[in-house]
């Protein structure tokens, strides 16, 4: 253990962190945005995993990371056109209708996988850019300004995301319609535009997710999220519903799952222990969920209530 | 137009969900460069061809069942139990060490002995998050999710180290048990085949279930809690003590699945492959899919059970014919779940459109 706790493992390992802390902030963010506009979206570790097969596929055909990327973003956008027809024009259970999507996502990204890949084979993984003066600074420089572009991406997005709910005119009416459909609708908002909108960047923002995930790890294998895409949906309600608690809570998770990697290489988890480990982030969410249970009153009032006009 | 049309359209709409999933498959297997005829031709010659395969739809469907009878109980109660998976590895587990405690003990003992423990341990994993949600507001659908997770790896833990067959050469071990306990056989009812006592154990359990939720008083709560909280609430029924027993039931049903499938297995071992599926088949969630299918009904779950049995095992001849994954099944099944949960409001349409 003692050789675990070394400025240059620990750097790296927080380094680490934020790496693995991608996935689950994309994903977690598109999740927030539809919450907050009275949209719950379990489907996401459906979305993830196709999306991240579609992506390494790609990858492994034509070498091309950012198309690689953007096939993953255009399954997210393509699963998320359907939820939304299923959420809003036949007002399903979001609830169950989620885990459908999850199914379907699962069992197609295996069904793809073992027909058009069978065997998985390595892809590249992205490359880290070092952003100038800021990356040399001492460790800070290390952890959090040498990753990748979709690293950077991710994580300027929680501003982006903020302000577009504080600050803008369609987070105004995305916070109406999660809130109050009916007051929104009578001031001539559009609740199932609103709606819809944030349906497709949500699920596009999941793909992205799992897009990233499948790249970053570098080949792709059935069941790879493992829970990734549920725990995204827990950290929006850690987060309490603002893009800056959801990074705070990724980054959490990133670095448990960065720990757990780097015993297991160092072999201070060993055989049947590494089980611990690695129910360790579902087992954190259990607890955490209750103990912020009693925030959830934070929740936006009309998420997983349909809308319909008059009725 | 006739007032029993919606009733009509309550059992058209989930087999026409299942039709239109199956022509989405034929549409994929066609772009994967297979023959979809072939494909299906060997999927319902794999399900019904003979009476082994008969047998085998009836044991595939046995753990959908209960499942589905347990999603019913907490479905009805307005509680979403997605924790199938995560408690038929807890019911097996319990069940399992139940036997290897008591091995000797004459099968008219121990073959209850090792249902009601699985019966105890799907329960207590169902009463984890049913405590949570009732007492502390902690959303079920997450908690029972991170669970299954849970469960996964204490399985991996225990089969890989104190559970594992010792009998094994030392390099290369598989995580499994050793054989169990002979007297804790579930009898087979048609010798030759795979059929065995655990699939009318599984009827009478759904029927059990009927007779709970639409002929006790508990049952009568449980859904009028489902129905209307706060009528059921002001009614002085104990709503957050509903919520809680619901989820303990629905768990201990699957937990009855996975020890079933311990107990009734053809290896008579209990093997973790490190995720669920291969012990459970995915029976926590296809569960979902059939107890949908049957209208959240315990009597109509029977059969739809038998129907997602036999698209399962006709799915493996189906891959043995023309190379497609039985991941395929689970993928129509997803599409299943979002059609019928879509079709409620469908149905109201179609039923307005009629009436013009």
């Amino acid at each position: 253990m003692a050789e675990f706790f070394t400025v240059t493992v620990l750097i790296s390992v927080f380094a680490s962190g934020v790496r693995f802390a991608t996935p689950y902030l994309l994903a977690a963010l598109g999740e927030t945005l539809g919450q907050r506009s009275g949209v719950l979206n379990l489907g996401v570790e459906g979305v993830m995993l196709l999306g991240g097969f579609m992506a390494y596929w790609t990858v492994l055909e034509t070498g091309s990371r950012l198309l690689g990327v953007l096939v993953g973003l255009a399954v997210g956008l393509v699963m998320g056109a359907v939820y939304a027809v299923v959420t809003l024009v036949f007002k399903a259970e979001q609830g169950i209708s989620g885990i459908g999507i999850y199914l379907f996502g699962l069992g197609m990204s295996e069904l793809l996988f073992e027909k058009l890949v069978g065997t998985s084979r390595k892809i590249p993984s992205f490359r880290d850019v070092r952003i100038p003066v800021l990356g040399d600074i001492k460790w800070i420089g290390d952890i959090f300004f040498n990753h990748s572009p979709i690293v950077y991406f991710a994580v300027l997005l929680v501003p982006a995301l903020a302000y577009l709910l504080n600050r803008t005119t369609f987070g105004l009416n995305v916070r109406a319609v999660g809130e109050n459909p009916e007051a929104a609708d009578s001031l001539g908002v559009s609740v199932n535009r609103v709606r819809g909108i944030t349906i497709l960047l949500g699920n596009g923002l999941a793909g992205l997710g799992g897009a990233a995930l499948a790249i970053q790890v570098g080949q792709f294998q059935n069941n790879i999220t493992n829970g990734i895409g549920f725990i995204a949906v827990a950290l929006v309600y850690f987060g309490a519903w603002r893009p800056v608690g959801v990074l705070a809570g990724s980054l959490l998770y990133g670095l448990v799952a960065a720990t757990v990697a780097r015993w297991k290489v160092m072999e201070i988890v060993t055989g049947s222990a590494a089980s611990f480990t690695t129910m360790a982030p579902a087992l954190l969410t259990v607890l955490a969920l209750a103990v912020i249970a009693r925030r959830s009153a934070n929740a936006p009032a009309a998420l997983t209530v349909p809308f319909s006009r008059g009725g | 137009m006739p007032k029993h049309l919606p009733r009509l359209s309550g059992v058209l709409v989930p087999l026409f969900a299942v039709v239109v999933a199956l022509l989405i498959g034929a549409i994929l297997i066609l772009i994967l460069g297979a023959n979809p005829l072939t494909g299906y031709w060997e999927l319902l010659k794999g399900a019904f061809g003979d009476g082994d395969a008969i047998a085998d739809v009836a044991v595939r469907a046995t753990p959908l069942l209960l499942v589905g009878a347990g999603i019913t109980i907490a479905f009805r109660a307005k509680v979403i139990n997605i924790g199938g998976e995560g408690q038929i590895i807890a019911g097996a587990l319990v069940s399992v060490v139940t036997s290897m405690a008591v091995p000797n003990l004459p099968s008219i003992l121990l073959i209850p002995l090792v249902l009601l423990a699985g019966l105890v341990g799907g329960g207590f994993w169902g009463f984890i998050p049913g405590a949570l949600k009732a007492y502390l507001g902690v959303n079920e659908i997450l908690s029972t999710i991170m669970l299954n997770i849970v469960a996964i790896q204490i399985m991996n833990y225990l089969l890989r180290a104190p559970l594992i067959d010792p009998d094994q050469p030392e390099a290369g071990r598989i995580p499994q048990t050793a054989r169990l306990a002979r007297n804790a056989d579930l009898p087979i009812l048609v010798p030759g085949t795979r059929l065995h006592l655990g699939v009318v154990v599984a009827i009478v359990a759904a029927i059990l279930t009927w007779v709970f939720l639409f002929r006790t008083t508990q049952g009568f709560k449980m859904r009028a809690v489902g129905a209307n909280d706060a009528a059921a609430n002001y009614a002085g029924m104990p709503v957050k003590r509903m919520t809680m027993l619901a989820l303990t039931y629905s768990g201990a049903l699957c937990g009855l699945a996975g020890s079933i499938l311990a107990f009734g297995s053809v290896s008579h071992r209990m093997y973790a492959d490190g995720s669920s599926v291969g012990f459970t088949g995915a029976s926590g969630f296809n569960g979902i899919v059939a107890a949908l299918f049957g209208g959240l009904h315990p009597i109509w779950t029977i059969p739809a059970s038998f129907l997602f049995g036999a698209l399962l095992v006709g799915a493996n001849a189906m891959q043995r014919s023309i190379q497609i994954s039985p991941a395929l099944v689970g993928a129509l099944n997803g599409l299943i779940v979002v059609f019928v949960v879509s079709s409620s409001t469908l149905r109201a349409r179609v039923a307005r459109w009629m009436e013009r």
